[in-house]
């Protein structure tokens, strides 16, 4: 059973559902080490992302995903909507042409995403950012299924972002703040390991 | 013929605009967009625009972008990202546009273009300050060519000619783009000599820092294939006043 674009968008609507409860929590991750916007912006960027599904319907997962990326870039402030928008924009152009995803093209996506993450904000695992949840989650992304190798990357991303906490952050705004930034969960490998819960949830039905 | 297109990617719109106005009466068969400011009119870049500037900029040949500040450098790399055939030129905007514009013009492909944008970068080309050389090699070196080419058993050694400008502004704007148009269609190294400066006759911004106005006398050596061409074409076009 692959995942087709119907799949995708409702995976994306479990996304946007779940970034909008850990509002407050991932503004409060962000409000600790960075400016406190991630929620806000994350939230915001989502719920344009529904808004355009609203519009029209995309015919393909990689047609998903790039709506979900250019929403991002255009709406989302700050860091997150240029990482997030070029991770999608990346794995939208790893999958396309295909109707329907295996669990080979979901690594593939996923391998995608972490390289446009890391060429877009130049950060190595370890600088206590988004690429300390998806790096491990790229390496933990196997399986027979598409739920599989979901349910592993959603496991190590959120052992990645439970990783982050005594870090000392060496890229974004949360490095201004040198040793101060260790004892806190970096919002982005949260808000990335909140991402890949909700997909692998959708995935498991 | 299908050209390179360009997009000005800017945090202003006017001065997007701005750009894009003194790069089209270089080169006027050039699509040259601009993409500046936020979408609803304020400072910033926007990626919707830089998309959509993209797509209108794209003959078929590829597009080069060209941009003012650093956060519009990264909008327009992932702008890029939803392209065909776009590269990114690091340029200073105005004068690297100028010059990715008479490169395009002159039927330049998109490795071509971005470099001709990122060589103006240590503008004026060849150009050297006057005084900061005196005596210069290239001076010495192509009289002392031509006698030997006077025989003309060497086809490698330059030839060399002598043009009075006889319009009133010189090598200046329209006419600096007009030669250096003419002089990149030609499979020939032409070097233009003014004084004690020396300019690409491919560059613009070199040929227009040579300040040579009307009245001067400017020597133009040209070596390669077509040096008798891209020589008679000079005379051409300076004998029609550059159809000033």
């Amino acid at each position: 059973m692959g995942c087709t674009a119907e799949d995708l968008v409702t995976a994306i609507r479990a996304v946007a559902a779940t970034v909008a409860e850990h509002r407050v929590e991932l503004i409060q991750l962000d409000r600790a080490i960075g400016d406190g916007d991630h929620g806000e912006n994350l939230d915001r960027g989502f719920k344009a992302v529904l808004a355009a599904f609203e519009q029209s319907t995309p015919d393909s997962p990689s047609a998903v995903l790039k709506t979900v990326a250019t929403t991002l870039i255009s709406k989302v402030g700050g860091a997150a909507g240029p990482l997030y928008g070029t991770a999608f924009l990346r794995a939208s152009a790893a999958v396309k042409d295909r109707a329907e995803l295996g669990p080979a093209d979901v690594t593939e996506a996923l391998t995608a995403a972490l390289g446009g993450v890391v060429a877009r904000g130049k950060a190595e695992l370890g600088d206590k950012t988004m690429v300390d949840a998806l790096d491990p989650a790229v390496k933990a992304a196997s399986g027979d299924t598409v739920a599989e190798v979901l349910a592993a990357a959603a496991d190590a991303a959120s052992e990645g972002a439970d990783a982050t906490v005594p870090l000392v952050a060496r890229k974004g705004r949360a490095s201004y703040l040198g040793e101060r930034s260790a004892g806190h969960m970096d919002p982005g490998a949260r808000s990335t390991s909140l991402l890949l819960r909700a997909f692998a949830e959708v995935a498991a039905q | 013929m299908s050209r390179v297109g360009l997009v000005v990617v800017s945090h202003s719109a006017a001065l997007a605009a701005g750009v894009v106005e003194v790069a089209a009466q270089m080169a006027p068969d050039v699509t040259v967009v601009a993409a500046g400011g936020t979408a609803d009119g304020g400072v910033g870049t926007d990626f919707d625009t830089v998309t959509s500037a993209i797509e209108q900029a794209d003959d078929g040949a590829g597009v080069v972008l060209l941009y003012d500040l650093g956060s519009a450098r990264m909008v327009a790399e992932m702008a890029m990202e939803l392209a065909d055939n776009a590269r990114l030129a690091d340029a200073p905007l105005v004068e690297g546009t100028v010059a990715a514009a008479v490169s395009a013009q002159g039927g330049a492909d998109v490795v071509e273009v971005t470099h001709a944008a990122e060589d103006a970068a240590g503008m004026p080309g060849s150009t050297a300050p006057n005084g900061s050389e005196p005596d210069a090699a290239p001076k010495g070196g192509v009289v002392g060519a031509v006698d030997v080419s006077g025989s003309m058993s060497l086809a490698a050694a330059p030839a060399e000619v002598a043009v009075t400008l006889t319009n009133e502004i010189g090598l200046h704007a329209r006419p600096a783009a007009l030669v250096a148009r003419a002089m990149t269609g030609l499979d020939a190294a032409v070097t233009v000599h003014f004084g004690d400066l020396t300019a690409d006759g491919r560059s613009v911004l070199a040929l227009m820092g040579l300040g040579a106005r009307g009245g001067d006398q400017v020597r133009v050596s040209a070596t390669g294939p077509q040096a008798g061409e891209a020589l008679r074409t000079f005379q051409d076009l300076a004998a029609r006043n550059f159809d000033e």
